[in-house]
């Protein structure tokens, strides 16, 4: 999206005045990035013996490739169970019969409301109180990262049947179908196919959200990372960088997936006949809320 | 109940450090994520990338990395300091790492509503000879804003929940609270939890009502 539409081409004096304040702004810039520059090169956190740990074959072995795949398995897991929570509490919460929509409706509110740090901290600090045995870090990370993010996506699929138009139920209702079969066969797959990009995003909400882990000492990339490395060649700083890029590579990618899904799914909308009102043309989510 | 009862002071103490971190955090992200959203539409190809990187590595860095950043690398190597007290420092430092977070998404949520408004807007504040800033300042930003009021909403709720990482950062919050009574309390942990829970959902959710009827009622008519 451009916005060039918020200001007037430059004439010739406008030009030489972006060019000043470019430079002015470009200077100051460079001038914050100098005095981060100096004041860790004062504590020496540029020094060669810091960062050369990190470009060792052993220190990508025993900390960098096990805690991605920790980071990763939590994840997986955590996205595999809350694509089978959102759907089933989404139908749950649309469902004629009061006793089943209702009880839906406060579990996923109340797991949206509740910080998932607290829900981690309940599965793996009472669990010996509860249920007799004491969960491992993993059981937590994932028992919280599958309910918060289930009930968002199970609010997200919520709107997204809400959206279709009626037509589309009516007309499965006229060919027969039972309730069961109207939801899974023609509502929810609209539903999801539209609400994919936010879904997407929310995968990535979910993949960073993982790193709470560290807190109860799972083994994941920022515990590795700053537990693992940081603590052998004491090199905070550079280690907690390490992390955070391959962190924003990741993101970046799955951010780049749901993009590529938002573009696909809105070009094919545009083929194919558009006539009939009954059309299925949801709007493709944006989602501006994640955090 | 008996614990969360003996410990109530403790437990409405953690609460109201939630709440501040939040105020301050708020506050910070609204100015900051303003200024970068700005930033991010202004002619100055400068500005405009320096404002991209900053929220693509923002909004893409786990909170819990964030916070330990500020703390390790803002703290203790950046020489930044706040307060003599090592409590109100970790909780200056705690604000600087949310505020860094959620101004990220402060400055995405403004930039789609800039996309909302329409375009005659922009081209009469021009025809009418004002400047840029004059542009975004009278007549974007506040049209902006009103329309993006309900997701601004939504961010402050998840600051609201975010603010109980600032453990790693060595503040008392509500997290460090809610462990502490289940290792001290074990036979009353789902008491604490709901109990908890309950001071987060008294926190959000008259949050997102107002919103609610904020965002209606501030409603732009087209």
């Amino acid at each position: 999206m451009s916005h060039s539409n918020l200001y007037e081409v430059p004439g010739a004096r406008g030009m030489r005045r972006n060019r000043l304040l470019a430079a002015v702004f470009a200077v100051a810039l460079a001038g914050l990035a100098y005095v981060i520059y100096t004041r860790f090169d004062a504590k020496q956190q540029w020094d060669a013996e810091k960062w050369r740990p990190l470009l060792r074959g052993e220190v990508w072995t025993t900390f960098i490739v096990p805690g991605l795949l920790g980071t990763l398995q939590a994840a997986a897991l955590g996205i595999v169970f809350s694509a089978v929570f959102g759907p089933v509490f989404a139908t749950a919460r649309l469902s004629e019969h009061r006793w089943i929509r209702v009880p839906a409706a406060s579990i996923v509110e109340f797991f949206r409301a509740v910080p998932l740090l607290l829900l981690i901290f309940f599965a793996f600090f009472g669990s010996y109180a509860i249920i007799g045995v004491n969960v491992s870090p993993f059981t937590a990370v994932v028992f919280g990262l599958t309910l918060y993010n289930g009930s968002v996506i199970a609010e997200t699929l919520r709107a997204g049947v809400k959206s279709l138009p009626s037509g589309q139920m009516e007309a499965a209702q006229a060919l027969g179908m039972r309730k069961g079969k109207v939801m899974h066969l023609i509502l929810l797959p609209q539903a999801i196919t539209a609400m994919m990009p936010a879904i997407v995003s929310q995968f990535v909400v979910l993949l960073k959200d993982s790193a709470l882990g560290f807190i109860v000492g799972y083994d994941e990339l920022v515990d590795r990372g700053l537990n693992g490395i940081a603590a052998n060649f004491s090199n905070v700083i550079p280690a907690a960088m390490l992390v955070a890029s391959i962190f924003i590579l990741l993101n970046m990618a799955l951010d780049a997936v749901a993009q590529w899904l938002r573009r696909k799914i809105s070009s094919g909308r545009g083929t194919g006949s558009t006539k009939g009102g009954d059309t299925a043309v949801a709007p493709v989510a944006e989602p501006v809320g994640s955090v | 109940m008996d614990a969360l009862i003996v410990e109530r002071g403790t437990i409405l103490a953690a609460f109201w450090m939630t709440l501040r971190l939040t105020v301050f955090s708020a506050l910070g992200s609204l100015t900051l994520g303003t200024v970068l959203a700005g930033m991010r539409v202004s002619p100055l190809p400068v500005l405009r990338a320096a404002a991209r990187a900053y929220v693509t590595l923002a909004r893409n860095t786990p909170l819990t990395l964030i916070l330990l950043f500020t703390s390790l690398g803002v703290g203790a190597n950046l020489g930044v300091e706040f307060s003599d007290r090592v409590d109100t420092n970790n909780f200056w430092l705690a604000v600087v790492g949310l505020t860094a977070y959620t101004s990220a998404f402060v400055c995405e949520a403004l930039r789609a509503g800039i996309n909302t408004v329409p375009l005659g807007q922009t081209e009469a504040a021009r025809a009418a000879g004002l400047s840029f800033v004059q542009t975004l300042r009278l007549i974007v930003l506040p049209q902006a804003f009103r329309a993006v009021i309900m997701p601004l909403g939504s961010i402050l709720i998840a600051l609201t929940k975010n603010t109980t990482i600032a453990l790693v950062a060595g503040v008392a919050e509500a997290s460090v609270r809610m462990r502490e009574m289940i290792e001290v309390y074990g036979d009353q942990v789902i008491q604490i939890f709901l109990g908890f829970a309950a001071g987060f959902v008294v926190l959000c959710l008259p949050t997102g009502l107002f919103f609610g009827w904020l965002s209606r009622r501030l409603e732009v008519a087209r």
